[in-house]
């Protein structure tokens, strides 16, 4: 039995176990965490990666998709990079280790390590379910990150970045980041590599928000070309709650990023803006469930993806509106401009729904440039080529500008028309 | 023929038996059509509905849904049929358009400031710097009444039918083109709005710029008052003359005249 299971492996599943057992000893975490990991590990044995018989990794099959697990890092160096404002504070995790103990301000850090080896990571540490490969991944090898808290009413004066900065090899961290009550600000997730070496990259960020507070979260992907990126951001809303959750993808080669939403407190909102920018022979994968979980909450979904060359790109939007969740309010688009013949975009809405008084509605749209935009432009003399580039910038930019910070637009929109100008 | 000749300016523009048809269906709109208007001049296009007026104004523009199947278009002295819009808006053409499309995400100041560089470019002059281009635009929109805020906008985005209207003014204006085409500059202006996009048309006459202005009724004309009068039926000129036919034909109507083309 145990024979046939093993013979199943493919060479990443095999290599994924390989490192495991080369790293027992290096993994930190008291007897509970152990005990955990080496359960998570079982399971993925068991299970292998998930393949496309799976319901929620159809579009994405990680078993062929995944072919071998990089070993070779690259240096990382050891210092932080410029944040994207100017003058925002950082904590930066190199090469999946934290780099700075220091507290921002008002705000309590601790590397995440510190909670394993005490133990109390061990609480979170799980998978979420059966078909939580991300997960489990990530709870089998996680050894740092950060544990973040911020004290009720704190208002972050500057965006708050927290860096991970990759060299190839396979890094595993996670970022449990709680908020109390009646918090404003906004935190920057920022995924960059800093070298051309394959990494495999998991990430699970866990982030509570207390009543009444008003955040915005960036999660920001920035991988190399032979990158993979299996990221999780387990999310839960308190009363009064607003979430705004923009996660842009412009980089890696092989991307699941996993949006796991609790709408847990009445009154809560949540707005989700997506920009996937997809070229080259790569494959994207956003994944939301979101759970409306009681009554008079809201929330809205707007997914931009423009796609290049051969590159495809999923959204899978799940809604769940529970039982006695009344006047929920959710409206979900996803719109896609498709730059090649050979480009490929797939969308998945799904809207499950127990409650009988709710508002819940989705779309999806598929296009090239407007061609009468197109014309205005040129018609004013501004040639084909940057005509097009500004269109196409436009459609995300829309996005950014959404965003209230101007040097945060800015940043941002930098980060867009530098991607554009590489690939368009 | 004493109405286009009171100056001995060259042509700026000549159109030769044209004929231009829908390329998606092949529906021909223009049927043989020629105009000269020298530089210097204002001509104004009039015609009832259907006569290819719109058209007339895209073909020169050079937007692509529609195919010139025969005849040419002359633009000092050159053929413009094989350039397309961003290369004839470059050499000077410009179309106020009549229904100014929205371009969300576009911000209005970033697109006057590309496209003004950009045909400065084609032209191989300087960019402006950003204090010119400001102040450029800010002495504009003063002379067209355009409130600086609606400058903040996503291009025409929200913009009421006369913000729009005066918006096209106003980039015409930054623009300084040789040729300007206004497609219906007047619908949807009040007497107001229309005496300022008027105004703004008027300043912009010189000696060495030509104005086509392609409209449904004469109310505009007393405001820009043309050199010549063209009547467009079924794809061709069917009369020209002073501006004295254009308050005929607000007497008469197009009746007329089309029975006398007959």
């Amino acid at each position: 039995m145990n024979m046939q299971t093993t013979s199943r492996l493919t060479a990443a599943e095999s290599a994924l176990i390989e490192a495991f057992n080369e790293q027992i000893g290096e993994l930190p975490g008291n007897g509970a965490v152990t005990a955990l990991r080496d359960r998570l590990l079982d399971d993925l044995k068991k299970q292998g990666l998930p393949t496309r018989r799976i319901e929620a990794w159809h579009y994405t099959d990680l078993k062929n998709l995944l072919r071998n697990v990089p070993v070779q890092a690259g240096d990382a160096g050891s210092e932080a990079m410029e944040p994207l404002v100017e003058g925002s504070p950082v904590l930066s995790v190199i090469q999946g280790k934290a780099a700075n103990k220091a507290s921002a301000g008002d705000l309590q850090v601790f590397p995440y390590s510190e909670k394993l080896i005490d133990g109390s990571a061990a609480a979170g540490l799980d998978a979420l379910g059966n078909d939580d490969a991300v997960g489990r991944i990530n709870g089998s090898f996680v050894k740092d990150g950060y544990v973040v808290e911020v004290p009720e009413g704190t208002e972050l004066e500057e965006p708050l970045e927290i860096q991970f900065i990759h060299a190839g090899g396979d890094v595993h961290t996670r970022l449990p980041v709680a908020f109390g009550a009646n918090v404003k600000g906004v935190v920057i997730e920022r995924h960059q590599s800093v070298t051309d070496n394959a990494a495999l990259v998991s990430h699970v960020s866990e982030i509570a928000v207390g009543q009444g507070t008003e955040l915005t979260w960036i999660i920001l992907q920035q991988q190399g070309a032979e990158d993979t990126h299996l990221g999780q951001i387990r999310i839960d809303l308190g009363p009064d709650a607003k979430l705004k959750l923009f996660v842009i993808n412009a980089g890696g080669k092989l991307v699941r990023q996993e949006l796991n939403i609790k709408v847990s407190g009445e009154g809560a909102d949540l707005t989700l803006r997506g920009i996937n920018l997809l070229g080259g022979d790569t494959h994207t994968d956003v994944t939301m469930v979101l759970g409306h979980n009681v009554p008079h909450t809201g929330s809205t979904e707007v997914i931009r993806n423009v796609v290049f060359d051969r590159a495809k790109g999923v959204f899978q939007g799940m809604i769940r509106v529970a039982p006695d969740a009344q006047k929920t309010d959710a409206k979900m688009a996803c719109n896609t401009l498709l730059m090649s013949d050979d480009a490929e975009f797939s969308v998945k809405p799904e809207l499950e729904i127990f409650a009988d008084d709710v508002q819940c509605g989705h779309g999806a749209t598929v296009a090239d440039i407007d061609h009468n935009h197109l014309y205005y432009l040129m018609a004013r003399g501004i040639p084909e080529n940057k005509a097009r580039a500004m269109l196409v910038n436009a459609f995300v930019a829309e996005i950014v500008e959404e965003l209230e910070d101007e040097a945060l637009v800015e940043a941002l929109e930098g980060v867009i028309s530098a991607w554009l100008e590489k690939h368009a | 023929m004493s109405y286009a000749d009171k100056t001995q300016e060259p042509k700026m523009l000549e159109i030769k038996n044209l004929h231009a048809r829908i390329a998606e269906d092949g529906t021909e709109i223009i049927r043989g059509l020629n105009l000269t208007v020298k530089a210097g001049e204002v001509a104004a296009i009039m015609g009832p509905n259907g006569s290819g007026k719109s058209t007339l104004s895209y073909v020169l523009s050079g937007r692509e849904d529609y195919e010139v199947t025969e005849g040419d278009i002359l633009y000092n002295g050159e053929s413009i049929l094989e350039l397309d819009p961003a290369e004839r808006a470059a050499k000077g053409i410009f179309l106020a358009f009549q229904y100014p499309v929205e371009i969300p995400g576009v911000a209005t100041m970033q697109f006057l400031k590309v496209a003004m560089n950009e045909q400065r470019k084609a032209r191989g002059e300087d960019e402006l710097t950003t204090p010119d281009f400001m102040r450029r635009v800010k002495d504009a929109a003063a002379k067209l009444q355009i409130n600086t805020d609606m400058l903040k906008r996503p291009l025409n985005v929200g913009f009421s039918g006369g913000e729009k209207k005066r918006a096209e003014i106003l980039q015409m204006a930054l623009l300084e083109p040789q040729l300007c085409v206004l497609d219906e500059t007047d619908s949807g202006l009040d007497i107001d709005a229309l005496k300022i996009v008027a105004d703004g048309v008027n300043a912009l006459r010189s000696p060495d710029r030509a104005v086509i202005v392609i409209t449904h009724y004469q109310r505009l004309l007393d405001y820009i008052v043309p050199d010549t009068v063209h009547v467009l039926y079924k794809g061709q000129v069917i009369k020209s003359g002073d501006k004295t036919l254009a308050h005929e034909l607000e007497a008469n109507g197009y009746a007329d005249i089309i029975g006398a083309a007959a």
